[in-house]
């Protein structure tokens, strides 16, 4: 097996996006060590298409565990198919997404194959003579960078967030084997089970994989006034977020919650108002390729970190942003 | 595939005897963080006069177990590893209802990653006798990592739910928990003991009661070194830790946007078309 590997995410069968995001990352770090990438699945019904895809977005090589019993997450059999795969191909370097799996599954494999462990990598390189992975991750509420590696113990590990970075373009010349694993029994942990899976409201808050993030703060005064939000953010596609005073107050459930006591996210688009900006929620969205404030503060945080912002009542701005928006996809579909 | 199945039972324990739920919380001391202010020049937090609090992640973990503690029965005890001044976090939790405090601590400590710490709280843990559930804050506001909670349950070999955000059912052997995932929630059963990681929709935390502050000031704070755990040296603090940090930079948190005012009929006309002008520019819209 090759020596960079990613580790593909599915959900109901369906590969997540951030299959495809690790494949870039994997990339470029095997190509600078002129070594393989092979991408490792965990799951069921997942379709040979899927699997080609994986090759035809960057893999060399697809590893499937495939299994009716890998078909939901559950950590400790994860955690020991993955383990037994590392033991048995000792990969050089391994990337998973920081998502609710990637996050809980890394930390166990971690200590039962003893190796070290790095959350939230904004930026991943290779040290020229020693090939060690340069693992860079926002600390302290992102006040700090510290570039960490794990030098004497192998695999080295990191989780880096969805969106962060792109999926490469469709090479549908691309070659590249898939395998597909049998599940070893002894390696299957019964004793958790999952008995049933609840899916909120229709506007579930996936804020940390949305494109875009519309976000409001205390400056909303309650919770109706989100709906000005909700049109906002349908003009983008988007998916709504609060700031912690927002989620405190009620007008928001916690899923929605942007900054160090929520979701740490890294749209291509994110608009907020009426937030203030304190340093957990600044925290929170500086990965944001784009940031737009609207305040009626001058001096609010918020437009420290602003690419753009409108200093003015939202009660009135973003009316006038939907409208425009409104009038603008009318004229387009004339 | 999916059962699409909705709980509403309220928590509950079917115990038939007089069994008690006796649950084990570490935390950890971070700096406040709230009320920092920036360096308007740097763009970087002012870290002066910044005092230690509890990790706030972790009040719903605590506030959890003081809500099972007083449904079931049973003991609450809290644990950190950290300097001799981490006892004041210890004191907290126990002002807010936990009845143990456990101190875990010792210079050799000192430089442990999240692989190297949650060796060490496991190690502590074990000498704690016998308990039915760990629960840990999702991760704590300054390291950010998650990663020791889950590598708690790794060493220990505990069953684990990361995530949680409801406890449906307790009963004397199992628990059902729901865990927030990207599309929805996870409905897990497993048996106790087991750990599990819970966010902020799980309690409302409780403030410290004088009754609380008056028990946590006369309590005196068990302390647990290295020797104590018997620890292999190897796993400990700097030196046990498999991954090191090479090099730490100071990022600016500012960008240097564009700002308008929207003042009047006319600016705020004008303010809203360089926004839209601004989106276009950038393919956003």
């Amino acid at each position: 097996m090759s020596h960079v590997w990613t580790i593909a995410e599915q959900s109901k069968g369906k590969l997540r996006a951030v299959s495809f995001e690790l494949l870039s990352r994997g990339r470029k770090l095997a190509d600078k060590m002129g070594t393989k990438l092979s991408a490792v699945l965990l799951g069921a019904n997942v379709s040979d298409e899927s699997l080609q895809e994986l090759i035809y977005r960057g893999a060399d090589e697809v590893y499937f565990v495939d299994d009716h019993r890998l078909e939901n997450f559950v950590v400790e059999t994860y955690s020991n198919v993955l383990s037994d795969l590392i033991r048995q191909y000792k990969p050089h370097t391994i990337l998973a997404a920081a998502t609710s799996s990637g996050r809980t599954l890394m930390p166990h494999v971690a200590i039962q194959v003893t190796t070290g462990l790095t959350a939230d990598c904004t930026d991943l390189d290779i040290e020229e003579e020693t090939n060690h992975l340069l693992q860079t991750r926002p600390a302290i509420g992102g006040n700090i960078m510290a570039t960490i590696k794990t030098p004497n113990h192998s695999p080295q590990m990191a989780t880096v967030r969805p969106k962060s970075s792109r999926p490469l373009a469709l090479e549908r010349t691309r070659q590249g084997k898939i395998t597909r694993l049998a599940l070893k029994e002894e390696l299957l942990d019964p004793r958790v089970q999952v008995i049933g899976y609840r899916e909120d409201t229709e506007e579930f808050a996936n804020i940390e994989e949305a494109e875009v993030v519309v976000a409001g703060g205390k400056g909303m005064k309650k919770a109706e006034n989100f709906t000005l939000l909700r049109e906002l953010a349908s003009h983008f596609n988007g998916v709504l977020g609060a700031s912690r005073d927002a989620v405190d107050r009620g007008w928001l459930p916690y899923p929605h919650q942007v900054g160090l006591s929520g979701k740490t996210i890294s749209p291509k688009l994110y608009i907020c108002a009426g937030v203030s900006g304190s340093i957990q929620h600044l925290a929170g969205i500086k990965t944001s390729e784009y940031i737009v404030a609207i305040n009626q503060d001058p001096d609010a945080n918020i437009f420290r970190l602003a690419d753009f912002g409108i200093v003015g009542n939202l009660f009135e701005v973003i009316p006038l942003i939907n409208a425009k928006l409104a009038a603008r996809k009318q004229k387009e579909g004339e | 595939m999916w059962s699409k199945i909705i709980l509403s039972v309220p928590v509950k324990r079917n115990l038939g005897g007089e069994e008690e739920l006796d649950i084990i919380i570490p935390i950890k001391q971070v700096p406040e963080t709230s009320n920092v202010k920036m360096d308007k020049e740097t763009g970087t937090m002012i870290r002066e006069g910044v005092v230690s609090v509890i990790n706030p992640l972790d009040l719903y973990a605590i506030e959890t177990g003081i809500q099972l503690k007083e449904k079931f029965g049973g003991k609450v005890t809290v644990c950190t590893m950290g300097p001799q001044s981490a006892a004041k976090a210890l004191k907290e939790a126990i002002a807010m209802g936990c009845d143990e405090g456990i101190l875990i601590s010792d210079r050799k400590f000192a430089g442990a990653d999240t692989w190297a710490t949650s060796y060490t709280i496991s190690e502590a843990i074990k000498q704690l006798g016998s308990y039915d559930l760990i629960i840990a804050g999702e991760r704590a506001t300054d390291g950010d990592t998650g990663q020791v909670g889950p590598g708690i349950a790794a060493w220990l070999g505990l069953p684990l739910a990361t995530y949680v955000s409801k406890i449906t059912d307790v009963a004397s052997e199992s628990i059902i928990v729901e865990r927030l995932v990207e599309d929805g929630y996870q409905i897990l059963q497993m048996p106790l003991p087991a750990l599990l990681t819970v966010v902020k929709e799980v309690s409302n935390p409780r403030l410290p009661t004088l009754r609380g502050k008056k028990k946590a000031r006369a309590y005196e704070i068990q302390v647990m070194n290295a020797a104590d755990l018997q620890l292999n040296e190897a796993c400990i603090g700097l030196k046990g830790s498999p991954t090191r940090v090479i090099k730490i930079g100071y990022p600016k948190v500012t960008r240097s946007g564009k700002i308008v005012k929207a003042s009047g009929d006319t600016g705020l006309n004008e303010a809203v078309d360089a926004l839209l002008q601004f989106l276009e520019e950038k393919e956003l819209i």
